[in-house]
């Protein structure tokens, strides 16, 4: 026989149910990655020329489609070296650092990303010429009625 | 082997920015997720990915435990010259698989 | 003359029921209808993909593959999903896409069928599935399915469980209102096996069918029980004519 807790645990909620959440998310765990992926000497984000795109109602956290570009000819001199995204209040901050080539031809890429809760997404872009530019999106992920675990 | 799924013109004209997308399986295994017995499934995702053309660097990505399950990746190549695109995931537990496609880039 | 005008009005009523009739693909968000939609970004695929290529592996005793009897999916697979379940006539009961696929393994490849649920048997239940997608579901005209379908309609109005519900208080007489964030769907099994964001993977109607009645806190039947058939036999007869859409895609 299973014992209690397996069982319990087992359980599906019907009207769930609140993830547990890791300490580290927060806001400030958020800045602090930024800074992480930033480097000490780089400026402080501008908002401007990064378009971050996610629908602003899901479902489902578990697959919220995520899209980013990024104004720039992306030439060999003048290009978007990288861009990375962080969410404010998911286990970790980091969700993806892209790097882009020559070969790009374009700074736009898009993927799926997991969001724990409701909170903020932001988006920052690295240009070549050292500057920093960002944007962020709101996205509210809804209650889940019939959950299996 | 994981299952992919690619989307690669296979022809594109001199200068043209194609567009790439890429499915791959992989649970995405976050490292925080207690299972049926209140244990955590140790973390096992794909870390890295990057696409070459000819060996010089398209696109590449650190991925986190926040990217979905089963990895979508969309982003451009810039088409220069004929040649072979590589692509590569690699990730916790030795996880490791690379694709070509090759691409025919006319005047 | 009021029974026959109560007749009446539910002659000119069914049609109209029938009409109502949504998919749960209806009530989702546009990125996940977005998400179903588009081939490249089905995570589905993946295990359709993956259905191809054991349908071309030899196996068993036998070692032979599914190819070998079958030949090409698209043209003799056409269709068949849409019909499952049915019955198997030496096993005289009903069986389901997974269970026919698991009985064709054993009596003709001499394999050892993959567990249901498992990533092989998800794969080549939705490749063959997936060669319907688009076809009207069509369960067969047959006494003994009525039988069966008798039986699953009874389950599925069956209160169960800690919480005392049935599938038709939520799935009919609720379907259509929110529970939490959801809107409670119909309960048609147009699009299974079925990528469910909330499992992150693909996963059968039977997985779906347990997962709520544990949440309605009753036991569920083990994989492959008659009954879990029966509610399936049930289920496809009501969404019968609603096009399949395997693999889909739910929240």
């Amino acid at each position: 026989m299973a014992s209690r807790r397996a069982v319990l645990a087992a359980t599906p909620g019907l009207l769930a149910v609140a993830l547990a959440r890791p300490a580290g998310a927060s806001p400030e765990a958020m800045r602090q990655a930024m800074r992480e992926f930033l480097g000490p000497d780089a400026p402080v984000p501008r908002p401007g020329r990064v378009r971050l795109e996610l629908p602003p109602l899901v479902e489902n956290g578990n697959a919220v489609p995520l899209s980013v570009s990024v104004e720039s000819p992306m030439t060999a001199t003048d290009r978007v070296r990288s861009i990375a995204v962080f969410t404010e209040r998911n286990p970790l901050p980091g969700v993806i650092i892209a790097q882009l080539g020559p070969r790009a031809g374009a700074a736009r890429f898009a993927t799926r990303i997991r969001l724990a809760t409701s909170q903020q997404i932001v988006a920052v872009a690295v240009m070549g010429d050292g500057s920093v530019w960002s944007d962020s999106a709101q996205v509210v992920v809804t209650l889940a009625a019939c959950v299996e675990s | 082997m994981a299952r992919v799924l690619l989307q690669v013109p296979a022809t594109a004209r001199r200068g043209e920015v194609i567009e790439i997308r890429a499915l791959i399986q992989h649970p995405m295994e976050t490292g925080f997720r207690p299972d049926a017995s209140g244990v955590v499934a140790p973390r096992d995702i794909i870390r890295r990915f990057a696409c070459t053309w000819d060996g010089e660097t398209v696109f590449s990505a650190e991925l986190h435990p926040a990217i979905a399950a089963n990895p979508y990746l969309s982003f451009t190549a810039l088409a220069t010259a004929s040649g072979t695109l590589e692509f590569a995931w690699t990730g916790d537990n030795g996880f490791a698989q690379t694709e070509t496609r090759r691409v025919t880039v006319a005047e | 003359m009021r029974r026959a005008a109560a007749l009446l009005l539910l002659l000119v009523a069914a049609p109209a029921r029938a009409e109502e009739r949504r998919s749960g693909f209806a009530d989702m968000a546009p990125a996940t209808r977005a998400m179903q939609q588009d081939d490249m970004a089905n995570p589905g695929m993946l295990w359709v993909l993956e259905g191809g290529a054991l349908w071309q592996r030899p196996a068993g005793a036998a070692a032979r593959s599914c190819a070998d009897c079958h030949g090409d999916a698209a043209a003799s697979m056409r269709g068949v999903a849409a019909r499952y379940p049915a019955m198997d006539p030496g096993e005289g009961r009903a069986v389901d896409l997974a269970g026919r696929i698991a009985l064709c393994q054993a009596r003709h490849q001499g394999a050892e069928p993959a567990p249901r649920e498992s990533q092989a048997a998800l794969a080549l239940a939705a490749y063959v599935a997936h060669q319907s997608r688009g076809m009207p579901i069509a369960p067969p005209a047959d006494a003994g399915m009525d039988a069966v379908r008798a039986e699953g309609q009874a389950l599925y109005r069956a209160r169960r469980g800690q919480l005392d519900l049935s599938c038709a208080q939520c799935h009919d007489d609720n379907a259509g209102r929110r529970l939490a964030g959801s809107v409670i769907p119909q309960g048609h099994p147009t699009g299974y096996p079925l990528y469910r964001l909330e499992w992150q993977a693909l996963g059968s109607l039977q997985r779906r069918l347990r997962g709520c009645m544990t949440g309605v806190r009753a036991a569920p039947p083990a994989y492959g029980a008659a009954d879990l058939i029966a509610i399936e036999a049930y289920l496809m007869a009501r969404a019968a004519g609603m096009p399949l859409e395997t693999p889909a895609v739910r929240p």
